[in-house]
């Protein structure tokens, strides 16, 4: 049993970004099934995956920089792993799943339109087959975020339901202090 | 319990994903299913757009007299030049179709604005589109598909849509009221779907523009007269080109409160105000190749600040089509286009 909780800030950004991307992995299926609402879904997802990018990029800095609470001693070492694992995953997921969406942009010369005039520039110059890669893996990477998505939520909710081990209150508390209670 | 509420969620959740992505309604209509039928009626021809297939590079640049300005704070409206890639087509889908085959033929343009915005916008030369959305759109390429015994459309098919879509049988009537001109030159090219002109105070303005042709309008006659090489329409335009740059006006329809700006297939009254924003000039032509024209998605909402959607649902549907084209014609070799032009127009590649 623990009772350490992440600092406010990581709660903050987790919380955060977890609406975030939840909303992003549903418009960003939803769109390119879509005719009508094609263009409205398209402009929240350009300006949400930079924003989601640039928060990751902050995250990132702050789960490297910051201190993490420990998982319960009792864990068993596969589930340890799964969890320490499907961590990486997601960094690595947060990052490249937006990044290459504006590198495929950026190589079919679409202009990569955050709001009005405020564009971001190209980060590859026009080419058929490197859009295409990226295309497919844009979709690739997005669809693999989303099942690890599911896993930890799964995992979030097995940790608050079924062992009540505090990991899920580790995130999810509202006081502002990272103390032992 | 606890066990069954995990599940039940992680379930849930997934259900909502794929019901969002379409996966549990097969018959809800997609832009991918619009780009099938294109594929199911004219063949797939690897490398080409799935519409608007045969078609040649062009370029020039935008003058604009600052008219517009009033209007649209789009840079491109402020007085002076605006340089500009583009390309003409015919509206089938066949990259090999002859020219006579065909009768709508587009402008599609794309202005490199000043402070690095572009707007790309695809015009046609006819008065009104035929069908209101994309699901009409999709239906109506069934019915006038040529049935495989006839080698014609089916006329009872055909009836039936335009009983279903009375403003498709009133469109088709404005659009036949007018005779096609003689070639690319001499085409007038409109946006057909209205849009919002958006100005420094935040006034929108519904609109609809189109590229008049300076050039004096001939009218083709009727079936029969028309030349029988099968690039006719494109290499006169390289021949025109080859005597002097060919010039267009851009204007602006002005749109009231009585105006539908979400059907495109009623043309606005004849009294609109129209208000002449400046003047396209086209003096460079070049084979469609990678590395021009033939890479650009001409894609209709990519807009700079100052020109925005109207709430025509053709837009949006057109957006998201064009980009599953270009998303299949991408990862494609590619084949070289029916129209090439000369090496000594070619000097100057768009």
């Amino acid at each position: 049993m623990t009772h350490d909780r992440f600092p406010a800030i990581s709660r903050i950004l987790h919380w955060l970004m977890a609406a975030m991307i939840l909303a992003m992995l549903f418009i960003g299926i939803g769109m390119v099934a879509s005719l009508t609402e094609y263009h409205w879904l398209l402009s929240i997802h350009r300006p949400l995956g930079i924003a989601i990018l640039v928060l990751a990029a902050i995250r990132l800095v702050n789960r490297l920089a910051g201190r993490v609470p420990a998982l319960p001693n009792d864990m068993p070492p596969a589930l340890r792993f799964a969890a320490q694992g499907s961590h990486i995953v997601l960094y690595v997921l947060m990052i490249a799943v937006p990044l290459v969406g504006w590198a495929m942009l950026s190589a079919a010369r679409y202009p990569v339109v955050l709001y009005g005039a405020f564009e971001l520039p190209p980060i590859l110059p026009q080419s058929d087959l490197l859009y295409t890669i990226l295309r497919d893996a844009h979709t690739l990477l997005a669809l693999t975020l989303f099942v690890v998505f599911l896993a930890h939520f799964t995992a979030a909710l097995m940790h608050r339901l079924v062992f009540r081990d505090g990991v899920f209150e580790s995130m999810a508390s509202l006081r502002s202090d990272s103390r032992r209670r | 319990m606890g066990l069954a509420v995990t599940g039940v969620a992680t379930v849930c959740i997934a259900a909502g994903f794929a019901f969002v992505g379409g996966f549990l309604t097969p018959q809800r209509l997609t832009q991918a299913r619009i780009i099938d039928r294109f594929e199911q009626l004219n063949g797939i021809h690897p490398g080409f757009r799935r519409n608007h297939a045969k078609g040649v590079c062009i370029a020039g640049s935008f003058d604009s007299n600052g008219n517009g300005a009033a209007l649209s704070k789009a840079v491109v409206f402020q007085r002076g030049s605006t340089p500009v890639t583009g390309r003409f087509a015919v509206a089938v889908g066949k990259p090999f179709v002859p020219d006579n085959e065909t009768e709508v033929r587009s402008m599609a343009l794309s202005f490199k604005l000043r402070d690095g915005e572009e707007w790309r916008t695809g015009m046609n030369d006819i008065p009104v589109f035929p069908v209101r959305d994309a699901q009409a759109f999709y239906q109506q390429m069934l019915a006038t598909r040529p049935d495989p015994a006839t080698g014609k459309p089916d006329p009872a098919r055909m009836q039936a849509f335009l009983a279903a879509h009375p403003e498709t049988a009133k469109a088709l009537q404005v659009i036949k009221a007018r005779p096609f001109s003689t070639g690319f030159a001499n085409a007038s090219y409109n946006s057909l779907d209205a849009f919002r002109f958006v100005n420094a105070a935040g006034v929108s303005t519904p609109v609809r523009w189109s590229m008049e042709a300076v050039d004096p309008f001939v009218a083709e006659t009727m079936s029969g007269g028309q030349p029988t090489d099968v690039n006719y329409l494109f290499d006169d335009l390289i021949a025109r080109l080859a005597k002097g740059p060919v010039q267009w006006r851009l204007v602006a329809t002005i749109g009231t409160a009585d105006d539908a700006t979400a059907d495109a297939t009623v043309a606005w009254p004849d009294s609109r105000q129209r208000v002449t924003l400046g003047t396209l000039t086209i003096n460079r032509i070049a084979t469609e190749q990678p590395g021009n024209c033939s890479d650009v998605n001409f894609d209709p909402l990519v807009l700079p600040a100052g020109i925005a959607p109207s709430d025509d649902p053709l837009l949006s549907a057109r957006s998201a089509t064009y980009s599953n084209s270009y998303r299949r014609r991408a990862a494609e070799a590619k084949t070289p286009s029916e129209v090439q032009v000369p090496l000594a127009t070619k000097d100057a590649t768009p």
